[in-house]
């Protein structure tokens, strides 16, 4: 499930491959050097798998400051050119509050409730739609 | 040598105050118990008056003692400290402003100048006027307590209040599965956005709401830090995977936005609170149905 990475320095975030969809995890602070690494580490794995989406959860995150914002928004842009969608999915009321103080809105970012929803929104067409359907749908 | 004489003396008066109201602790507290301040708070035993006064001579003569007579926060007067707030709340209970409290605080003095007075009676006059204002120091310190006692529980009265009014002024509503909204009420300031939005945000995580209806048809007004709030909350939901959607925008306020120059068009507005919810459900997949056709629906 895993592509295979080489070895690297401590702070690492790994991608994970579900399916079609990457799976990146952020916990914690995210160093410069994590944040290049993990930045390089998510192109090669949509251009390897020819993924259509990255789902980034960032529920993990408790403090945020501009710089995770722009890696955000950096990754976003980068998997657009390379036709993957990004989906942040879990943050936190305390971050997102942070990140608008901020002035970092992220338009045209995708958002989701939870990682859970955000990989089974790839599925569809609509994230919301679809696990709407099935909760309305069910007695 | 005449000055190190004095050097050796000071604090002697203090302390001779100190031993004048621990002599006549029984005979002050008698009557400051008859004095408004005591009567007015102990209304049902004229005994417990009577202890209250005591503990309160006991404190002014450890802080006599100690020699501090000018310093509020000398050791003597926290132990009294309690209990003079909770005379000074059932003053201001009973509607009386902090200036009245001084006075009856100040009425206090005379009984025990007295008392010195006629202790001193044959002493030098040099004497008299040096304990007597010394006394009056002492006294003037405690009305200082006494205010501050006064204020800090009507500060702590104000406090409580508000925070009565927050708890109730952000209830959040689950509407349906996966629909929250927030009923705004009355004037919104900035403190009162912040705990709508920390609450509504809080909500979305909690409810795993997709939507969040923020309903405005109470707020009276609409400025700009209000509006700028709203957008602010409205760009935090979504970042969380939540959308957010604004209701109950009155002409006059819609007007003003305009005037503002304010650009809310990327705010999923409604008119009202059942539009909203009709588009929320709509959104999620829930077929609204008119009320003709009752039965066909999905509920």
């Amino acid at each position: 499930m895993t592509g295979g990475f080489p070895q690297h320095a401590a702070g690492h975030v790994p991608v994970l491959r579900l399916g079609d969809v990457l799976l990146v995890t952020l916990q914690g602070d995210l160093h410069d050097s994590a944040a290049e690494q993990l930045q390089q580490d998510i192109g090669e794995a949509i251009a390897a798998h020819r993924s259509r989406g990255v789902v980034i959860d960032v529920s993990g995150v408790e403090i945020v400051d501009s710089f995770l914002g722009r890696v955000l928004a950096e990754i976003a842009a980068k998997a657009e050119l390379l036709a993957a969608q990004t989906v942040v999915a879990g943050m936190r009321p305390a971050v997102a509050i942070t990140m608008v103080e901020l002035g970092l809105t992220l338009p045209g970012l995708r958002t989701a409730l939870t990682a859970e929803e955000a990989v089974r929104g790839f599925g569809g067409t609509d994230p919301v739609l679809r696990t709407a359907r099935t909760r309305l749908g069910s007695p | 040598m005449p000055e190190q004489e004095a050097a050796e003396q000071h604090g002697v008066p203090e302390r001779e105050i100190g031993d004048f109201l621990h002599r006549r602790r029984e005979q002050i507290a008698q009557r400051w118990a008859d004095e408004t301040f005591f009567r007015s708070v102990f209304t049902v035993s004229r005994e417990e008056a009577v202890d209250a006064g005591r503990a309160l001579v006991d404190a002014l003569a450890q802080v006599a003692a100690s020699g501090r007579v000018t310093d509020p926060e000398a050791a003597g007067f926290s132990q009294v400290r309690e209990q003079l707030a909770r005379m000074c709340a059932a003053r201001s209970r009973a509607g009386l402003t902090p200036s009245e409290v001084s006075r009856d605080v100040a009425a206090l003095r005379p009984p025990v100048v007295d008392l010195l007075v006629a202790e001193l009676r044959d002493a030098p006059e040099q004497r008299l006027r040096e304990r007597s204002n010394l006394l009056t120091v002492l006294m003037g310190t405690l009305r200082v307590i006494v205010m501050e006692a006064a204020l800090s529980e009507n500060q702590a009265l104000i406090d409580r209040q508000r925070m009565q009014l927050m708890e109730m002024a952000t209830p959040v509503i689950k509407l349906w599965d996966g629909i929250v909204a927030v009923p705004l009420i009355g004037t919104l300031d900035s403190a009162r956005s912040q705990v709508v939005m920390e609450t509504l945000l809080e909500s979305v995580v909690e409810q795993q709401a997709h939507f969040a209806i923020l309903d405005i048809t109470g707020v009276p007004t609409v400025d700009s830090l209000v509006a700028q709030h709203l957008m602010k909350t409205v760009a935090a939901a979504r970042l969380m995977g939540a959308e957010c959607v604004v209701s109950g925008i009155r002409p006059a306020i819609a007007q003003t936005i305009v005037h503002l120059g304010l650009d809310l068009g990327s705010v999923v507005t409604r008119a009202s609170l059942a539009d909203a919810l009709a588009y929320a459900l709509r959104k999620l997949g829930a077929d609204i149905v008119p009320p003709s056709s009752h039965g066909a629906g999905e509920r």
